[in-house]
């Protein structure tokens, strides 16, 4: 077994929450290890309070096991994932599903003056004329916009 | 045991549960839903750093007699009414900032590389704050309610970090509410807190 095979099967897992992406899109796992039929995986939540954790956690042990191999996943909480690691594809992927991806992280976190600027896209029409509804949203990742053009709510993918 | 992270991780379950009292009785809608997102991340980051000081999380989280709990008692008030809770919202963000950026530079890299993860959804928590500050900061009654929570968010911070708190909010030092001692309302809290792991110690299957 190869690491590529494993990287292939971890693209079939959809993230629990917005299933229209694999948790290979999200960019959440740093580094598969493959040796001696044991398989180790490195993974990073997106947020540490997401209900999701466990169910990604698993669902990458049940793939490895099903390939024939000893899973170890080991969840890594620390600072390397952030919303720039989601693939282009993902992006697309989340923006065709109506959610709007995230804007790119700058040198610092964002700030609420950026989350008010209308420069943030209507996944739906493409028009920037859009204005935040609340920093939060169903899930820890998401916030709530209006699209002044189209009068459509919208999930945004936060920029973590 | 690390004291400062026990503490940070106590602060971080207390509070998150006090937020979470609000889910489904806030005075607008979109505080419902911000008051149980913040909820559920701070309740995220107490498991992350009780993760860090041992293998059994919930056992860290809800097997302790109330004494041994390190949170700060600005977290275990039960605040009643929404400017005291914006109040506290605001200055416990103030607070855990300093703390969270001290720890960021921490020589542990695991405990520095955690804080940096946890300040990343931090930075949405202050702007909730800092939109609800600046909605209520001439009222009266919101006033009120920071000069009387003031001393309790200065307990939230070590003595030496006070003097950098209270020159970011722009207020001045006082005797601080200090961690150690709890308020009787964390007594209400445990027992509601702990019902479903006293009631079934082998785990609770839902």
């Amino acid at each position: 077994m190869t690491a590529e095979q494993i990287w292939a099967a971890f693209e079939e897992i959809p993230d629990p929450e917005i299933p229209v992406v694999s948790l290979v899109d999200l960019g959440v796992i740093r580094s598969v290890d493959v040796s001696d039929g044991h398989v180790r995986v490195e993974f990073t939540p997106t947020f540490l309070g997401c209900p999701a954790l466990e169910v990604m956690k698993r669902a990458l042990e049940e793939k490895v096991t099903a390939l024939g191999a000893e899973p170890e996943v080991q969840v890594i909480a620390d600072d390397s994932w952030s919303t720039d690691k989601i693939t282009a594809a993902g992006r697309e992927k989340l923006r065709a599903a109506g959610f709007a991806p995230p804007a790119p992280r700058e040198a610092s976190a964002p700030k609420l003056v950026q989350l008010q600027s209308a420069v943030f896209r209507c996944p739906y029409c493409g028009s920037t004329e859009t204005r935040l509804e609340n920093i939060f949203g169903p899930t820890p990742c998401r916030s709530l916009r209006y699209c002044e053009t189209c009068r459509q709510p919208f999930e945004q993918f936060k920029t973590i | 045991m690390n004291e400062l992270l026990l503490g940070l991780a106590d602060d971080e379950l207390i509070v998150g549960w006090r937020d979470s009292e609000w889910t489904g009785i806030a005075p607008l809608l979109e505080e419902d839903v911000a008051f149980s997102s913040i909820a559920q991340n701070e309740i995220g980051h107490a498991r992350a750093v009780y993760q860090l000081l041992t293998d059994d999380a919930d056992a860290l989280a809800f097997d302790r007699p109330l004494d041994e709990y390190r949170c700060a008692p600005l977290v275990e008030l039960r605040l009643l009414d929404w400017a005291h809770t914006i109040a506290r919202r605001w200055l416990y963000e103030e607070a855990d900032r300093v703390r969270i950026e001290a720890l960021m530079s921490d020589a542990d890299p695991q405990v520095a590389g955690l804080a940096a993860k946890i300040d990343r959804e931090e930075a949405y928590h202050r702007m909730h704050a800092e939109l609800w500050h600046a909605r209520l900061r001439d009222e009266p009654r919101f006033r009120e309610a920071v000069a009387e929570l003031w001393p309790y968010a200065l307990g939230v911070v070590t003595p030496e970090q006070r003097a950098e708190l209270a020159r970011r909010v722009g207020l001045d030092e006082v005797d601080a509410v200090e961690r150690g001692t709890h308020t009787d309302e964390l007594a209400e809290l445990w027992d509601e807190m702990t019902m479903v792991r006293r009631s079934a110690p082998a785990g609770a299957q839902w």
